[in-house]
């Protein structure tokens, strides 16, 4: 087993946790992305979308910290060091899979961030039938597309 | 300072936070993503960490909170009070599932990575706004 990437991801998991507390203790609110990110386009809530567009520009603004520091604080696979990954397929492949993913996180009210790290926290039911189901759909993805038909991501 | 500057302030430090976290942890690159989720393969076991570090970690903070009345700068706790499952719940999953699965980006780390942006992740990003709009097209009464 790869102890540094091990060791990276724990690191990295206690803090995104943190912050998903920090969300909660000063403003209330589950740190969900695909919630904050998308009923900024599609609900535009009134007085309600400072923090949301604040809290974006602090989320793209720690990888870029990241890189900017140096210092091979990243965990890229093959290239210990390297903060942002490349894509695993090229326009066509991202076009369906972005569809499937902003369908998918707003029909399911929630992605990996508001199931995964703050509905499993709350030990919410929905969240845990939620998660299991993106995850056991990810695996089986995966697989066929790598085992079964070979080639692609 | 303003209440609403000290919202403001709060919001950027929980998503700079999130972004650190991502990118240390690696999910910031795909192929960490595919490589946990790709069971017969070379399995990379480093999500396991980051699910479980942010939810153990979460699971304590919550608990210390929720104790509180309400939040430092905000009314009230904003949480989901539905406990029931149904059709919608369980099909978005599958479907943010399999969009996951074939590109190794879920909503956060695409988002975080547009520092380092590309065409397929721009694509990616597009697409991902279009099918929140295209979600609102799908009628409420499956529940």
């Amino acid at each position: 087993m790869d102890w540094s990437a091990t060791l990276h991801g724990l690191i990295g998991g206690v803090l995104i946790g943190l912050s998903a507390t920090w969300l909660m203790a000063t403003l209330g609110r589950i740190a969900g992305i695909s919630g904050i990110l998308g009923q900024l386009f599609t609900v535009r809530p009134q007085g309600d979308s400072a923090w949301r567009l604040a809290f974006l520009a602090g989320l793209v603004s720690g990888p870029l910290v990241l890189m900017l520091a140096g210092g091979g604080l990243g965990n890229v696979v093959g290239a210990p060091g390297k903060v942002i990954g490349e894509p695993a397929g090229g326009v066509a492949l991202m076009l369906v899979a972005g569809l499937l993913v902003g369908l998918g996180t707003s029909l399911g009210s929630g992605c990996t961030s508001g199931h995964g790290v703050c509905g499993l926290a709350r030990l919410s039911p929905r969240s845990l039938v939620a998660t299991i189901t993106f995850l056991v759909a990810a695996i089986v993805t995966v697989y066929v597309v790598r085992h079964m038909i070979g080639g692609g991501a | 300072m303003k209440t609403s500057h000290l919202k403001t302030l709060a919001g950027y430090i929980a998503g700079l936070i999130f972004g650190l976290g991502l990118a240390i942890s690696g999910m910031t690159d795909p192929a960490r993503v595919l490589g946990f989720l790709d069971v017969a393969g070379a399995w990379d076991p480093t999500l396991v960490f980051v699910l479980g570090g942010a939810v153990v970690t979460n699971f304590i903070g919550y608990r210390l909170v929720l104790r509180r009345p309400n939040p430092l700068f905000g009314e009230r706790f904003q949480l989901p009070t539905r406990q029931d499952l149904d059709g919608r719940l369980i099909g978005g999953a599958a479907l943010f599932g399999i969009g996951w699965g074939l590109s190794g980006y879920c909503p956060g780390p695409a988002f975080a990575s547009i520092a380092g942006l590309t065409l397929p992740l721009a694509a990616m990003l597009v697409a991902m706004i279009a099918g929140w709009f295209l979600a609102r097209a799908v009628p409420t009464s499956a529940r």
